[in-house]
């Protein structure tokens, strides 16, 4: 019995931290936000080239062939660093897709181009994941598409989509395929652009050579676990940020750092978020090597992290009092990052609703 | 990340399922809250004849004399949980004095006190608190004051669990007081008998009397009954206290209750209803149920690494303020479910669960503030977890 990470996993981690601490500063996050880039691609391209891009790809194809837990240590890392990079999508939610629902050709064709990072994927599920919108959805008729898909993750930049149809249907979509349309959508964390798909009449390739629904389920529970590490990283980095800060200002002539009220706020936020690291270990060990849990688990990790995230992302800031909601400290880059991950693929309250049918206690 | 145990955790497995299929029937229906009583004092010497309790004590002081193994004792804790039966005896005498007498005691302490002690024929108490000194323990002021080869004792103690009941006390009182406050203690353990001992039960808010305050006047103790030597008793208490804190805001604990509610919600019904289909109930246990999950993760984190011998940092010193805090909010959604039934205590008609959910909420309260209050806890995690300033000192006026 051993819940802990092996030494690789430990250095893999540090490896990725170190990276984008070199590659992806502050200052580096700032200029992509300001310019309203789709992604850094130095930063995009160190991360390929520790592997990141094709962790869950097996080898064949010339990914890494790593678990989940693997790359939620990843994640924890980008959302630590508020990496402005495409992740979930490209390199997590694509690949399980194409491994669990796309044919030989499919895999052969994409999987080696996402695994070195050549190519980007798109993933347009939000309407089956969080629920749809008004407007929003994509109806199949003939094997092509048509309608809206919302809230397209590593949407800028991507070269293939994964869609979900309003039955949860699962299509592979080129990038510049006729009758898209993509628009840029603007949310609050400028580190990762969403996306709307507008589909007429779009040329579609089915992903059904496996359980296309299975592959959904899959995706979207691996998607999960990674937003909830992404929080994990972005609210530790936070409580640091806010302990390094009330060392240093002073007031009534003694760092605030000294005074309970500010230490126990500090003390609440580590205390809170630190179980969460182990509901995400789980969760992500879950997904590999016990399939009946892995959507419950991926669910409360989902639900518990963003609930902590946003009680973190709210108490960092205000440790750091005045300062803490300029944009001068950059602060505000890891409160946007949680506050997006909380409401992608399934805020809190639906999740738990999933959490509730899955044990039989609700109706779906 | 490997959660199975493996062939030879299995085996242990399979000899602790077959003591339970062959002694299970044994078992005390009800565990004596104070002292254990005859049926419980044999179940607790056949435990230790099988290395179920006091696995890892040596036998020369009554134990079973095994290597410590952390995950062959969560086995046993686990069987033991799914069978419905108790474990060993877990009172204060065995969970804090034995171990401090192992670490610290002389060799004729150990020898007197701790095989005793395990078989729940001796039962102690812990003298620590006073009505001045709750979360400033240092700054306790029960006096002994040396006369030829004693300690005369005088002054009091609260919170005393299990005094009205108590064979014996392990008590920290001030032996130097010209020393600075956490230099000045000593630990000493002497006989409840002694003639100035008044016990007065405590009674709390839920109605019962948990606790005790005993008081001390002129009680003569042989120096030789100190532990580890004069002005030791802070260091002392900090090794016993380690071990008290371990024991509070245990995850299983709550998973036991998650499971309660859970039935508790499947059962009782409202406008004809159940609870469980009340989507704002159901919410709310759902959300509990999540953070049940971290905890109990968390403490399998936690136990790898005292298996390997690994310092887990800030993860341990979150456990007493979580996992207090976690039990509560169950009791409180318990509560809250049952509407104006969950206000309904003692023996009033329409109680549920023995008014166990009214009991446990109340009590919580206790374990929340008691064994170093939120308050407390939350400095030891911002300073030894976080790294942040102590509090300085006021100036003296």
């Amino acid at each position: 019995m051993e819940f802990g990470l092996s030494e690789d996993q430990k250095l893999l981690q540090e490896s990725i931290g170190r990276t984008l601490e070199k590659v992806s500063p502050l200052e580096r996050v700032r200029k992509v936000a300001e310019e309203h880039a789709a992604y850094a691609g130095d930063v995009w391209q160190a991360l390929a080239g520790l592997g990141v891009a094709g962790m869950l790809i097996a080898e064949e194809h010339g990914g890494m062939g790593m678990g989940l837990l693997d790359a939620a240590l990843a994640s924890e890392m980008l959302g630590r660093h508020v990496a402005p990079a495409p992740f979930v999508a490209t390199a997590v939610m694509a690949p399980i897709a194409l491994a669990g629902a796309g044919s030989t050709a499919q895999q052969a064709a994409w999987l080696p181009k996402l695994a070195s990072g050549e190519a980007i994927a798109g993933v347009a599920v939000s309407e089956r994941a969080a629920g749809a919108r008004e407007g929003a959805g994509v109806a199949v008729s003939g094997g092509k598409l048509t309608g809206t898909a919302l809230f397209a993750l590593d949407a800028a930049g991507a070269d293939i989509f994964i869609v979900a149809d309003k039955t949860g249907g699962l299509h592979l979509v080129k990038g510049d395929a006729k009758g898209l349309t993509r628009i840029a959508l603007t949310s609050i964390d400028l580190t990762r652009p969403l996306g709307e798909l507008r589909f007429d009449n779009v040329e579609a390739e089915p992903l059904n050579a496996g359980d296309a629904g299975a592959a959904l389920k899959r995706m979207v529970d691996a998607g999960r676990v990674m937003l909830a590490a992404d929080t994990l990283g972005a609210g530790w980095a936070m409580i640091e940020k806010a302990v390094a800060y009330a060392g240093e200002r002073k007031q009534f002539g003694r760092v605030i750092g000294s005074f309970q009220a500010v230490k126990h706020m500090c003390a609440e936020m580590a205390a809170e978020l630190e179980p969460c690291r182990s509901l995400v270990w789980y969760a992500a060990h879950a997904f590999d090597t016990m399939p009946d849990e892995a959507s419950l688990m991926a669910a409360h990790a989902k639900a518990l992290t963003s609930e902590t995230g946003r009680f973190v992302a709210r108490t960092a800031t205000e440790v750091h009092g005045g300062m803490g909601f300029t944009d001068l400290v950059g602060l505000h880059y890891w409160f946007k990052r949680i506050g997006l991950n909380r409401q992608m693929l399934g805020s809190p309250e639906r999740v738990r609703h999933e959490a509730a049918v899955l044990q039989g206690w609700a109706a779906d | 990340m490997d959660l199975a145990y493996g062939p030879e955790y299995e085996a242990f497995r399979a000899e602790v399922r077959a003591f339970i299929a062959k002694h299970g029937a044994k078992a005390p229906r009800r565990f004596g809250v104070s002292r254990p009583s005859e049926e419980t004092q044999n179940w607790q010497r056949l435990l230790i004849e099988h290395g179920l309790t006091a696995r890892t004590i040596p036998k020369e002081y009554g134990g079973y004399g095994a290597e410590p193994d952390i995950l062959k004792s969560r086995i046993i804790a686990e069987e033991f949980t799914a069978a419905g039966l108790p474990m060993g005896i877990a009172n204060q005498g065995i969970s804090m004095l034995v171990p401090t007498l192992l670490e610290l005691g002389t060799e004729e302490q150990k020898k007197k006190w701790i095989a005793p002690t395990l078989r729940g024929e001796v039962v102690w108490c812990q003298g620590y608190s006073e009505p001045g000194s709750g979360s400033d323990l240092a700054s306790l002021q029960t006096k002994a004051v040396e006369d030829g080869d004693d300690f005369i004792i005088n002054g009091q103690k609260i919170w005393t669990s299990t005094a009205h009941a108590a064979d014996m006390i392990f008590c920290l009182v001030r032996t130097e007081p010209e020393a600075k406050k956490h230099e000045g203690i000593s630990y000493l353990i002497f006989s409840m008998q002694t003639p100035g001992i008044e016990v007065r039960p405590l009674k709390t808010m839920t109605g019962h009397a948990e606790f005790n305050e005993v008081f001390f006047t002129d009680v003569r103790v042989p120096k030789k009954d100190i532990v580890a030597g004069r002005g030791q008793g802070w260091f002392v208490a900090n090794a016993t206290l380690k071990h008290e804190r371990g024991m509070l805001g245990d995850p299983n604990q709550a998973g036991t209750r998650l499971k309660e509610i859970t039935d508790l919600m499947h059962k009782e019904t409202m406008d004809g209803t159940r609870l469980i289909d009340h989507p704002v109930y159901r919410d709310r246990l759902v959300a509990l149920q999540a953070r049940v999950f971290a905890m109990q993760f968390h403490g399998l984190r936690l136990l790898t690494a005292a298996a390997k011998s690994e310092d887990p940092g800030i993860a341990r010193l979150i456990v007493k303020l979580q996992g207090c805090e976690l039990n509560h909010q169950l009791a409180a959604l318990a509560i809250d479910a049952l509407g104006e039934i969950g206000v309904l205590y003692e023996d009033s008609p329409h109680l549920r669960a023995q008014g166990a959910w009214q009991h446990r909420y109340m009590f919580d309260l206790g374990l929340i503030i008691g064994g170093g209050t939120a308050q407390i806890q939350k400095n030891i995690i911002s300073e030894r977890g976080l790294g942040m300033p102590r509090e300085p000192k006021p100036a003296k006026a």
